[in-house]
């Protein structure tokens, strides 16, 4: 739903702000991480989510931002992105054209849970796991979307939630082939030239100008 | 490598090499620094030494046969003077800095060069690795304070990595949309040594692609529009000069008969005089050019980006037309104007193509059109600024007398401020990369060095800096950078006693409240001869004439200061907020 702002003399819909996901495929690089961050932030755009991480292709790493913008915003960030030397290729997509998951982890007091929750069922309920049970402590795991991870901080919570921590978006696009697909066609398009003969090799007395 | 041998090879390297294979030469950092260099065909370097880059300068004094290197006075100076040498010779321009504010000094160029598209190579020395990290003495976290003003940068920590990293630093500064590198080398590996196996140029980088794929349907699409069009109109950026599409873009106009008007850095790239050249665009730019684009129903943007200073109010900026935008950078297409037709690529291979689908037009009427606004912009302003009868002399008849002189051969370097949109305005120019000036950021002491540097990269032009009395002051030092290096470059001090830019808005926008924009000057003739720089104070109208020519004829450097009106405004102007149509002349 659009909203209406008063722009000189006409009323026009403000574009729409909606959580997009950014997928950026780029070289494994000291300080890229910093290069990207800046895009958002000399734009005073929050990223909600960051996550890096090696994609199904040596040494090339895939991040993925959450952050909630208007399409326009997003299409013209994502090309600075894709500026980058290090950067080979972004994408950005709606929460429909992905597939999404975000990691919980709840430490709760073991006497505590064992006393007034059933614990079975709220592992079957909440889709959760046991990851470590101590005489002190125990801690789940659940994944799965914002809410669905929410809801279980919630029953936790009235059972002495000792520590909460959830970890940024991971997210598959549902129309992509793969990476691998596109860095075959970015070779196919634009080929790596035949690299430079090492022209100094053998000339010492020319190369060492001393 | 064994130590003996190391031993042997430095530093009596040319004996040495000469019993050894390319394979087993040792190499301290240092020295694979400049022999990329040399390999990259650099013959100048501006820089500044300090603790940090020590083992460079200490490798250099033996380079010194091979490489001219300019000690200038402040680091700013020296990445100036690499803006302008790049900007005059279209080569990549190299500066080196030590550690900490050395490495700070640089920011105020780089941010220049960055959004002006400036090929630079920067050589910070860095403090040992083992100190990363430590607040050493003079360190500083270059890498990140570089970041968002550089098309790239790396931090060398082990002396091995240089060759690779060089070439790589050179090909990402010089090729697409260029751009200033920086690379931060650590002490350790400068003074490390390592098996050298020769220089390897770089032509590709995975992640990288400078050029995008020109995609011929869209040229067709541009072709069309241009083809139907009854009123086209060409803007032109310094795209066209960086992509060396001077030639091109000269017979796309001539073919398509269209006028073509430009931004401040793309001034040159079509001959002053051409008669489709009508003109500058922009805030302060001339009267047609800028009333016209509200009226064209085709706009075909050609290497520029469509900065706030030329659109003015972007919600009435060209809304009756179609839109076509050439630029070799995606990022651009879109960003600021929508555009109907975006052609990505270098202007050197799109041109051609599009000039090849363009039908032989003519727009007399049209052009005529531009021709009358030009008249009724003499008429009322540029007859006064340029031949005033009474009165204080103006920054324009300084500029139209140089004109004269010089015949549209002097490179023209100007800092930022009133003059600048008076050189901008007045000078002609022959030839491309004639008008070195910042643009984007708009520094004030861009162009005392930028002046020194544009010379030492164009040795055969005359070389003439146009700077106001509040610019010359924030780099004036490089001076002695003219003392030591002996370079001629001709300075013209345009002295309004002002800030006059800024007294401009202060008298427009904001009531006459002139605040802190009254400055007061040193005896500038007399700062320039402490120099050895001769120089001239003019206050009279007829002795402008035989001062710039005495200024001109000198067999090197001079400063010729000529006191203008205290309170000339520039005009026209296009006022902040305003649209490009709402362009005022007085």
């Amino acid at each position: 739903m659009s909203t209406l702002i008063h722009k000189a003399d006409q009323i026009v819909a403000a574009p729409t702000k909606q959580e997009f996901t950014i997928t950026v495929y780029a070289e494994n690089q000291i300080g890229l991480l910093v290069r990207i961050a800046i895009i958002f932030s000399r734009r005073k755009i929050n990223i909600e989510s960051i996550n890096s991480s090696p994609c199904e292709i040596e040494s090339i790493s895939r991040f993925t931002l959450v952050i909630h913008e208007t399409e326009e915003v997003v299409r013209k960030v994502c090309r600075q992105i894709e500026k980058q030397v290090e950067v080979l290729k972004v994408y950005y997509n709606t929460n429909d054209e992905i597939i999404w998951q975000e990691l919980a982890l709840y430490k709760v007091s073991t006497n505590e849970i064992a006393e007034k929750v059933k614990v079975e069922r709220l592992l079957r309920e909440y889709g959760a796991r046991a990851v470590v049970i101590r005489k002190d402590y125990t801690v789940f795991e659940a994944s799965g979307h914002r809410e669905e991870t929410d809801k279980l901080v919630d029953v936790l919570s009235e059972v002495g939630l000792i520590e909460f921590v959830r970890s940024a978006r991971v997210a598959i696009i549902k129309a992509s082939a793969g990476f691998h697909e596109k860095l075959r066609e970015f070779e196919a398009e634009q080929p790596s030239e035949e690299v430079v003969e090492n022209e100094y090799l053998n000339r010492n007395e020319e190369v060492f100008t001393m | 490598m064994s130590e003996t041998l190391d031993i042997l090879v430095e530093p009596t390297l040319k004996t040495a090499v000469a019993t050894t294979t390319a394979e087993e030469v040792s190499l301290s950092g240092s020295r694979a620094v400049l022999e990329a260099f040399v390999a990259e065909g650099v013959d100048t370097i501006f820089g500044y030494p300090g603790g940090a880059i020590m083992p460079i300068y200490d490798a250099l004094y033996d380079y010194h046969d091979k490489l001219k290197h300019i000690l200038v006075r402040h680091e700013q100076g020296g990445i100036h003077a690499a803006q302008g040498y790049a900007r005059s010779s279209g080569r990549v321009g190299v500066v080196f800095a030590t550690s900490g504010p050395g490495a700070t000094n640089l920011i105020t160029g780089l941010a220049d060069a960055m959004i002006d598209s400036t090929p630079l190579v920067c050589i910070t020395g860095q403090v040992f690795a083992h100190l990363l990290g430590t607040d050493a003495f003079q360190e500083v976290d270059v890498l990140n304070i570089t970041t968002p003003v550089t098309k790239w940068n790396y931090q060398v920590t082990d002396a091995k990595e240089i060759p690779a990293v060089l070439a790589k630093a050179f090909h990402i500064a010089k090729t697409g949309r260029p751009g200033p590198v920086l690379i931060d080398i650590t002490k350790n590996a400068q003074l490390d040594k390592f098996a050298y196996h020769g220089y390897t140029k770089c032509n590709h980088i995975r992640s990288y692609r400078p050029k995008p794929i020109v995609r011929k349907e869209y040229i067709q699409q541009a072709a069309q529009l241009i083809n139907e069009a009854k009123q086209p109109f060409v803007l032109f950026g310094q795209g066209v000069i960086l992509g060396k599409a001077e030639k091109e873009f000269r017979t796309f106009i001539e073919k398509s008969g269209i006028p073509a008007a430009w931004t401040i850095l793309g001034a040159g790239a079509l001959p002053t005089d051409h008669p489709l050249n009508v003109g500058m665009l922009g805030m302060h730019g001339n009267y047609g050019p800028n009333v016209l684009t509200n009226e064209c129903d085709v706009l075909i943007a050609i290497g520029m980006r469509f900065d706030d200073r030329v659109t003015g109010r972007l919600d009435k900026y060209a809304k009756q037309a179609k839109i076509i935008h050439l630029d070799i950078d995606p990022s651009e297409i879109d960003k600021n104007v929508k555009a109907t037709v975006g052609v990505w690529g270098d202007c050197k291979e799109t041109l051609p193509l599009l000039t090849e689908l363009v039908t032989p037009r003519v727009y007399p009427q049209w052009v005529e059109r531009f021709y009358t606004y030009r008249k009724i912009e003499e008429e009322s302003l540029i007859e006064k600024e340029l031949n005033p009868l009474v009165g204080q002399l103006t920054m324009g008849e300084v500029v139209h007398q140089l004109n004269a002189l010089t015949k549209g051969d002097a490179i023209i370097v100007s800092d930022v401020g009133q003059h600048q949109m008076i050189a901008c305005r007045y000078a002609k120019f022959n030839q491309s990369r004639s008008n070195i000036t910042s643009g984007g950021a708009g520094t004030m002491g861009f162009a005392l060095p930028a002046a020194i540097g544009a010379k030492f990269g164009a040795e055969d032009r005359p070389v003439v800096a146009i700077i106001g009395d509040g610019g010359i002051q924030m780099t004036i030092q490089e001076f002695g950078t003219i003392m030591q290096s002996g370079v001629n470059v001709k300075i013209i001090i345009l002295n309004n006693q002002f800030l006059g830019m800024v007294r401009q808005w202060q008298q427009l926008f904001h009531d006459k409240r002139y605040s802190f924009v009254d400055i007061a000057s040193p005896d500038y003739v007399m700062v320039a001869k402490g120099y050895g720089i001769p120089g001239n104070k003019v206050t009279e109208r007829d002795e402008l004439q035989k001062a710039l020519q005495t200024m001109l004829d000198h067999d090197g450097s001079y400063l010729l200061e000529v006191m203008v009106g205290k309170e000339d405004n520039v005009f026209p102007m296009v006022p902040q907020g305003c649209s490009v149509s709402e362009i005022r002349l007085k």
